[in-house]
């Protein structure tokens, strides 16, 4: 299925842009060539909150995110990132952004305080080097060299080389990609301390408990557009969606989703002289309803 | 939001001074970038003024000679290889990508690269003067070669930054900026008069030889160490400083047009 602008532009109407909201988007499109990676998406963040960003890999969100940082320029649509177009990014509209990367930081000879205070060096109001490594737990390898940390701590690094300058933005690409699932849980509880300081945070993850565990809005990209937005319990109706109640019946196994699970539970519960065998009632959990969403949008 | 309100940004000079001693410290704490561009030249002047110490005439000894070459050497090696392999590493490992957003201005990044090869050059060049002057009997320079001396070194340095900075465009990474860069070097090395005397080089190598900087980078610091008498032995009988200067100033110009034009921060 082919698009262009103009029939994106129909799909949705095109709203003015909210000036007050971290980022605001609309009608955002990217090619590479003949392939479209972000298709008339819009988009509004607001200041203060977490905003996941879930889609699989190749849906279009690290090109998004990326035209929000000012690395890629757009090719129709309209962006701005605290009020600015990030394709006239200065440094002062730079200094108050935190970008981390999808790729680790590269190698470097310098120990990993020495690259904390280097980077505050070019903002103008940072946070003190020392307070930040304490914030990412960071401080017992304060002298180490960058090449020997472990993956986890060396997205720490890059968390702390990110909020340094002191950012109203941060932008986090695919933090905890290739991380154990302890590794996992602890940046998390970094990310949500981070919410304290009020820092405004864009979070792209293909992760799904990780949008639920974090964010207060996610949304939902596949094929460059935005699919649903909503909080992570609601996203693609899930809070309303129909139960799945399933039984085992003259050795057949049945299911049937209703709006309404406890009637036809207590209607086999009459029909069943004791328990109803394998009774089992199910929502759809986020994957479901995310793994629906990808589908459609296919 | 007025500027007013607004926290200063740091001054040019402050985020230079920064990204200066960035630079200095991955530089020297990288052992195989100072045993590849510092130790090399040395190790060659000390095995070269071993071996090759035969006379060139007029009292002159081939490591006299050797001098002039092997400090164009290491200019070549701490401008242009350094930065051609330094930044396409730096490119490829997305050290460039993470610098472009940030606030840094972005001359800063060249300031600190500048600084980096004004430091090792000039550390080099004192290496290779002592252990020439104090082992091998090398004259230093005197008077007003030092002069001579001073704009090749600068203008020497300054061309091979600028085409290092170009060249570490057309790389995929510093494995194959260095694979493709320190053979064409040390090929230049061996046509411009750097381990061989150039009077004795083919004329059609001559030729290919002084399109590049490093033939006229060696000339000009042979007119700085070697006595005028053997100006004779050079192809155009002279030292032609004139002319070292021009194709300098020319690669300079050059340089810069494809850095403006090619450079990439990611």
């Amino acid at each position: 299925m082919t698009s262009t602008p103009a029939a994106a532009a129909l799909r949705h109407p095109p709203e003015p842009l909210d000036p007050s909201a971290a980022i605001s988007i609309r009608g955002l499109v990217k090619r590479y060539g003949d392939f479209t990676a972000v298709d008339g998406l819009d988009l509004d963040i607001r200041r203060g909150e977490i905003f996941a960003l879930l889609g699989p890999n190749g849906a279009g969100k690290t090109t998004t995110v990326e035209i929000c940082e000012g690395y890629r320029r757009r090719d129709a649509g309209e962006v701005r990132v605290l009020g600015e177009d990030p394709a006239n990014g200065n440094r002062r509209w730079k200094s108050r952004l935190g970008i981390v990367l999808q790729s680790n930081s590269g190698e470097s000879q310098l120990t990993v305080r020495e690259m904390v205070a280097a980077q505050a060096s070019y903002y103008p109001d940072p946070r003190d080097p020392d307070e930040v490594l304490e914030l990412v737990g960071l401080t017992a390898k304060a002298g180490a060299r960058g090449k020997s940390l472990s993956g986890g701590q060396r997205r720490r690094l890059d968390v702390a080389l990110g909020i340094v300058g002191r950012p109203t933005l941060l932008f986090l690409d695919e933090p905890t990609t290739g991380f154990d699932p302890e590794a996992r849980r602890q940046f998390w509880s970094l990310i949500r301390s981070l919410r304290e300081l009020g820092t405004t945070m864009l979070l792209t993850t293909h992760y799904l408990d990780e949008a639920e565990e974090l964010a207060d809005r996610a949304g939902v990209i596949a094929h460059g557009r935005l699919v649903d937005v909503a909080v992570p319990s609601s996203l693609g109706g899930r809070e309303t969606a129909p139960a799945v109640v399933s039984w085992t019946e003259d050795g057949v196994r049945r299911s049937e989703a209703t709006a309404t699970p406890t009637a036809l539970v207590r209607e086999l519960s009459r029909r069943f002289p004791g328990e109803v065998p394998d009774l089992a009632v199910a929502r759809p959990t986020l994957e479901d309803v995310y793994l629906q969403m990808i589908g459609e949008a296919r | 939001m007025t500027a007013v309100q607004d926290p200063v940004l740091p001054s040019l000079p402050r985020v230079y001074r920064s990204r200066a001693v960035v630079e200095l410290k991955e530089f020297f704490r990288q052992r195989e970038a100072v045993v590849f561009t510092v130790m090399l030249p040395v190790l060659l002047l000390v095995v070269f003024g071993a071996v090759l110490n035969f006379d060139l005439g007029q009292g002159v000894s081939f490591t006299q000679y050797f001098m002039a070459g092997i400090i164009a050497a290491g200019i070549l090696g701490a401008s242009l290889q350094n930065m051609a392999i330094g930044i396409a590493t730096e490119r490829s490992d997305g050290t460039l990508k993470s610098l472009s957003g940030t606030p840094m201005p972005r001359s800063a990044y060249f300031v600190g690269k500048v600084v980096q090869v004004l430091v090792v050059t000039a550390a080099i060049i004192a290496i290779l003067l002592f252990i020439g002057g104090v082992f091998y009997g090398v004259d230093l320079p005197s008077g007003g070669d030092w002069v001579t001396f001073a704009w090749v070194a600068v203008l020497g340095s300054a061309s091979c930054t600028l085409l290092g900075i170009a060249l570490s465009s057309l790389a995929k990474n510093g494995r194959s900026a260095s694979a493709t860069v320190t053979p064409f070097a040390l090929l230049l090395q061996f046509i411009s008069g750097v381990f061989f005397q150039f009077s004795e080089i083919p004329s059609w190598m001559q030729t290919v030889a002084a399109l590049f900087p490093l033939k006229w980078m060696a000339q000009g610091l042979r007119s700085v160490f070697l006595p005028d008498a053997l100006a004779a032995a050079e192809p155009a009988g002279s030292w032609e400083l004139g002319r070292v200067a021009l194709v300098l100033a020319g690669w300079c110009v050059l340089g810069l047009i494809l850095c403006v034009r090619t450079f990439r921060w990611q």
